[in-house]
């Protein structure tokens, strides 16, 4: 503010030259960065707190700060020592099968040959799916209750309740999609393979457990999260952008594809990403529905796997190379979500809109 | 008759009322996308409905005295009850919270009150985020590898330690993030004020900081807590299942998740339903979970 006082004073008298003017900024700048550090470092700084401090009170201070430094590493730790475990765990099927695990599919104990591939599939076929059915869906509700279709309380009632669709565990939706869905929806998927059963996706009959049902319950469990992340990112634009675009004439929906959703697509992105990896990792209800097949099949009708059910129901009972190759596995499992999970972080940061 | 009602295009068709024509390609395209956007938020209750319907009535006519305070029966029999199982998901969870809550309490301090902006606090917050995203039966391996295949506990594999370290490991993301949250709303003038009056860097965090962030850090606690109870992928081999009495720490120990889990995919008709007394009552507590944190951050806002 100094400044910019010095320099309308310069305006009103020219005489002062640029001499004087570079020291008056450096001036400026040297008390300015003076008075930041210090009032930074008040609270940050333990030279300032801790003068004239009886010993015994220095050292709980000091011994707050480390402990509190050691738990923060903690989460480091954990997390090392979780990549760490997996992947020495998986050396030796590493060594045994090498990248060939990722492209074959033999699972077989016996003869102990694995490859991964029917999981590997199973994974990214059941999230990508899963999701391309819920983002529309997720994101429809979320311009739903963000919009001012219904009264706000009725929102605020939907907006909950699709929340605490999300805290339902997954176990539980595993077992209604066993007892409830599956049997339901049957008939719409034999309906499926009858009128599209020349394709690959549909060729099989469906008989229960399978990739289909699975793609549904992992609809239900990625939904809301869809929903939570869209809604906040739609709440946040402002509402100068809302208004300017109404300001000229442009229609609810004229808004919301041309203004609302443009300037929160990084957010809504960045949720999306976080749940393909929800999605990815999702164990429970996917194991019990999803049939669990050593069999490679296309059809989305038949019984699959995924990589995480295959480790929920192998993992406890394996030994030998087999411990080794559902490692392989899981590592494969964290590498496909620490990739989907970071570059959520990046599109939030790269995409977002200055407005 | 025409200056009374205007015309509605001038000689070269331009629009020149303003009155709402719901004839017009906009109107009727608006229309149609909110009849969708209705659509789909309905879509997206309807599961929820279902699936509560389904707990409440399937699980809800099975709640009984005895079948809360009971043993669940040998593999072929009828009658027993889920006792152990809910007393083991509360001791589960307690194990898990009572570990889960001061680390990442901790953590989150050390992030908002003593950490600069350099790379080791950049780097927890990103490890925090990748750790929230671990799938949770990665977490089941780690501890299966960590505690249970090197018997470390007295020598003992599965053991109900086992579990609530595996579900700690789930559960302190949302506590460090929560916590760290919250201590950023808590403003800067109360902690000048404390070390203004004196206070200690110490005393001005434990007692000034942390409990005017108190109601996000508790939400988000139990939140956390309630996400935990209901985890199933990392308990099934660390914690196991146990068909009697939870028996110490260091021994298997039966959960509600993982007695659903167990009993659901049984072809036996008491089995099933006693997986769905287990949801009912696991669903009950985590929607009253949920409900609690809800009510804690309003009641302590208004």
């Amino acid at each position: 503010m100094a400044a910019q006082r010095y320099r309308s004073l310069k305006a009103v008298n020219p005489s002062l030259n640029a001499v004087a003017e570079t020291r008056a900024e450096i001036r400026w700048n040297v008390h300015a960065d003076r008075h930041q550090t210090r009032m930074r470092s008040a609270p940050s700084s333990d030279a300032f707190t801790l003068r004239r401090r009886p010993p015994q009170e220095k050292l709980i201070d000091i011994g707050f700060r480390q402990l509190t430094l050691l738990l923060a590493a903690s989460v480091g730790i954990v997390l090392i020592g979780i990549f760490l475990t997996v992947f020495s765990g998986a050396k030796e099927a590493m060594a045994t099968f090498g990248l060939k695990f990722l492209t074959t599919s033999a699972w077989d104990p016996v003869n102990e040959q694995y490859g991964a591939l029917i999981a590997i599939y199973g994974t990214l076929v059941t999230a990508v799916l899963s999701l391309l059915i819920a983002v529309p869906i997720g994101l429809g509700t979320a311009i739903f209750i963000t919009e001012d279709l219904l009264p706000r309380r009725l929102r605020e009632v939907i907006g909950l309740l699709v929340e605490l669709l999300a805290a339902i565990p997954s176990v539980v939706l595993g077992l209604w999609a066993i007892f409830v869905m599956e049997p339901a929806i049957r008939p719409f998927l034999s309906l499926l393979h009858r009128t599209l059963g020349w394709t690959p996706f549909f060729a099989t009959a469906p008989q229960g457990p399978g990739t289909a049902p699975a793609i549904l319950i992992l609809v239900v469990m990625v939904l809301p999260i869809i929903t939570a992340i869209s809604r906040d990112a739609l709440n946040q634009v402002p509402i100068e952008l809302r208004q300017g675009a109404y300001g000229v004439g442009t229609t609810r929906w004229g808004a919301i594809f041309n203004v609302i959703l443009p300037a929160a697509v990084s957010s809504i992105m960045g949720g999306v990403m976080l749940s393909l990896g929800r999605a990815m990792g999702e164990t429970m209800a996917v194991t019990m529905i999803i049939g669990n097949s050593l069999n490679f099949s296309v059809s989305l009708l038949a019984p699959g796997n995924t990589i995480a059910s295959m480790l929920a129901n192998q993992f406890g009972e394996a030994d030998g190379i087999q411990v080794s190759a559902l490692m392989y596995a899981a590592v494969v499992l964290m590498i496909l979500t620490f990739v989907v999970n970071v570059m959520a972080q990046w599109i939030v940061r790269r995409l977002s809109l200055r407005y | 008759m025409s200056f009374l009602t205007p015309p509605t295009t001038s000689a070269f068709g331009e629009r020149l009322t303003l009155h709402y024509d719901p004839g017009l390609k906009r109107n009727r395209f608006n229309q149609i996308a909110n009849a969708i956007a209705a659509f789909f938020a309905a879509l997206a209750v309807v599961p929820l409905f279902l699936v509560l319907i389904y707990v409440l009535i399937q699980g809800g006519r099975l709640i009984s005295l005895q079948l809360l305070t009971q043993l669940p029966p040998a593999p072929g029999l009828t009658g027993g009850g889920i006792g152990n199982a809910i007393l083991g998901t509360i001791i589960v969870t307690l194990i898990a919270a009572m570990i889960a809550i001061p680390v990442g309490v901790g953590g989150g301090v050390y992030l908002s009150e003593y950490a600069r902006n350099g790379w080791f606090s950049r780097f927890v917050r990103f490890g925090n985020d990748v750790l929230a995203g671990v799938p949770s039966i990665i977490c089941g391996v780690f501890v299966y590898s960590l505690i249970v295949a090197t018997r470390i506990f007295f020598d003992q594999s599965y053991s109900a330690m086992a579990g609530g370290i595996a579900l700690s490991v789930l559960m302190l993301p949302t506590v460090i993030k929560t916590t760290y949250e919250g201590l950023l709303l808590v403003p800067q003038e109360m902690r000048m004020g404390a070390y203004g009056v004196g206070a200690s860097r110490f005393v001005t965090i434990t007692r000034i900081a942390l409990p005017a962030a108190f109601t996000p850090i508790a939400t988000g606690v139990v939140l956390g807590i309630a996400r935990a109870a209901g985890e199933t992928a990392p308990l099934i081999f660390t914690a196991l299942f146990s068909p009697f009495w939870p028996d110490g720490v260091f021994h298997p120990i039966a959960t509600m998740s993982v007695l659903i889990f167990n009993f659901a995919i049984m072809p036996y008709e008491a089995q099933n339903e006693l997986a769905w007394a287990a949801s009912f009552v696991l669903v009950i507590m985590i929607l009253g979970a949920n409900l609690l944190a809800r009510w804690i951050s309003h009641a302590t806002r208004s």
